[in-house]
């Protein structure tokens, strides 16, 4: 397999480069969008010669690579396709045209709430949770304590997850996540949902993630946070790449920092503020 | 900080691929700690907040033996077969668990949406695993079989007859699993998927040669094209071999040749070879459409 690492690059780079970790090439995702769901609706829309289905591209042939180690900003206005993005880098969603490649195992969470069973028990949640990430039982046993601690859920552990409060369970979820030994990571607004603690200690833990050299790709749209965590940012607008380079230009290309609200980068501590109040 | 993934995992020698790529129905046997997982998930899931629970895998199937028996064996006087009773659960057992499979099989992508949606992980999992919770269910049915084929006094099983079993079994598990992976991707698409398949699961009981005997086909039909067209279901021929390990075996009276068609094995092993076939095409379709899938469940 090692001659077959970079098929989308004929060319391998020099050993001391580092390895690509994620091809992007032409990538496109088209959706059906279907405003009739019934067969008398769908006729009748015929006679009145209405439409019956439109298709929309969320994503229009957006390409990049990303070396491994290296964390990036995924930023963007709402429905600009970060999370189909995030959808098809994580294996979730195939490309309608182009190619996604990766290298590793993938863990991460996309949208707030990993996919956990109502019906199952934080517990049994974490090990199936796992497992769907990859991880082997022993694996998890041996984490099983880490991920308790860290997601906090105390005595509910036991309990169906359907119980949870909302926070909860994006606790969990991130926990596992987390957790796993992955080369790549991905998160998609994940901290939305959770108690400011709980932020800081997220962040902190991200942090790690980035240190060890894994691969991070995160959807956010704090400044700050982007500014302190990310090597790179990538900005989609409807459905294609309108910047890609430094963190810098790209938030100001966002025109994220002229606006009131934005605290002094140079000021850690409101920059904490933010992080906590905005991620 | 310890040392680098990229060495930890020894990535220079881990190649780029699709994160989506699968191996299918075969990661069923690469990836079974999760697949156990999901399994006991499952027979967790399928009767939970209901105060029966498991039982209701007995209840039902009983109910039905009690009128199929009631209708056929004593108003319709069609009990004149040795043993009817046998002769009717032997190929319910079979029945009954191709009708859970195709059926939980078809809603499971539907049921499992919270997960599909969001991780990524070979979804040809989630119609396998139902088959395998609706096999888990077929055990004590198994054991009331058998015991009441010790019941009769007169069972004298044979190593051919519990062959023949085998191969109806088989026959029914690669022929429902087929169609649990394929409906189950068709009823993400279409939602009356379901209801269709639910009509049919209804009629098929009737179609299948255990509430009456197979000699009532050849007599009415000869070996015309209606015995052609009922035969031509892969259950038909997996109840009859599965009557021939338990049912005929129990019997003193019932001559072989009028209760099975003299080419039983032959067409148990085409139906075997065409059960293989139609798992490969329902992998192929499930493939192909699986990629719509996330998309369309809302």
């Amino acid at each position: 397999m090692t001659t077959l690492d970079h098929p989308v690059s004929p060319a391998a780079p020099p050993p001391a480069e580092p390895l690509t970790s994620i091809v992007v090439d032409g990538v496109s995702k088209e959706f059906a969008l279907q405003y009739q769901r019934t067969l008398k609706k769908i006729a009748l829309a015929k006679l009145r010669k209405q439409k019956v289905k439109d298709t929309f591209l969320a994503l229009e042939d957006v390409s990049f690579k990303v070396p491994q180690g290296q964390s990036i900003a995924l930023m963007g206005l709402n429905g600009s396709g970060k999370s189909t993005l995030l959808k098809l880098i994580s294996g979730v969603m195939k490309p309608d045209a182009g190619q996604v490649l990766t290298r590793g195992r993938i863990s991460g969470l996309i949208a707030t709430g990993a996919g956990f069973h109502q019906q199952l028990t934080g517990r049994e949640n974490i090990f199936m949770n796992a497992a769907i990430l990859g991880m082997s039982k022993e694996e998890t046993e041996a984490k099983f304590d880490d991920i308790a601690a860290f997601a906090d859920v105390g005595r509910f552990m036991d309990t169906p997850v359907g119980n949870y409060s909302s926070g909860m369970f994006a606790r969990l979820g991130f926990s596992v996540a987390v957790h796993v030994d992955c080369d790549i990571f991905v998160a998609d607004e994940v901290l939305a949902v959770g108690d400011r603690p709980f932020k800081k200690k997220c962040m902190k833990r991200m942090e790690e993630i980035r240190e060890s050299g894994i691969t991070m790709f995160y959807v956010t749209h704090a400044a700050a946070s982007v500014r302190r965590m990310c090597d790179r940012v990538i900005v989609l607008e409807s459905g294609k790449v309108g910047y890609d380079g430094d963190v810098d230009e790209g938030i100001k290309y966002l025109h994220y920092d002229d606006s009131d609200d934005e605290p002094d980068v140079a000021d850690e501590d409101s920059a904490d503020e933010e992080l906590a109040s905005d991620i | 900080m310890a040392d680098k993934v990229s060495v930890r995992h020894d990535l220079e020698h881990t190649a780029l691929t699709p994160p989506s790529a699968t191996s299918g129905l075969l990661e069923a046997f690469r990836r079974r700690y999760l697949l156990r997982l999901m399994v006991r998930r499952e027979i967790q899931a399928r009767y939970a907040r209901s105060l029966f629970g498991l039982a209701w895998s007995y209840i039902n199937p009983t109910v039905r033996f009690f009128t199929f028996y009631f209708v056929f064996g004593i108003l319709l006087a069609r009990g004149n077969i040795q043993n009817f009773a046998i002769h009717l659960f032997a190929g319910m057992v079979l029945v009954h668990y191709f009708t859970e499979t195709v059926n939980s099989g078809t809603k499971s992508l539907l049921t499992n949406k919270g997960v599909v949606q969001k991780m990524a992980m070979p979804r040809e999992l989630f119609p396998f695993a139902s088959m395998l919770v609706s096999l888990y269910h077929t055990i004590p049915q198994m054991i009331i079989l058998t015991i009441a084929c010790l019941w009769t006094r007169t069972w004298d099983p044979d190593l051919v007859g519990m062959g023949a079993a085998l191969l109806g079994f088989t026959i029914v598990l690669l022929f429902s699993t087929s169609l649990g992976l394929m409906f189950s991707v068709f009823n993400v698409l279409l939602r009356d998927f379901g209801r269709i398949v639910q009509t049919f699961l209804n009629v098929l009981p009737f179609t299948v040669p255990m509430m009456y005997p197979y000699s009532m086909i050849t007599e009415r039909f000869g070996t015309g094209w209606p015995h052609d067209l009922v035969m031509a279901n892969p259950l038909a021929e997996a109840v009859l071999l599965i009557q021939r390990g338990f049912w005929w075996t129990t019997t003193t009276s019932e001559p072989y040749s009028k209760s099975f068609p003299p080419d039983l094995w032959q067409r148990g092993f085409i139906m075997l070879g065409v059960c293989v076939v139609l798992l490969a095409f329902a992998q192929w379709v499930f493939s192909r459409l699986e990629a719509r899938v996330p998309e369309l469940l809302i």
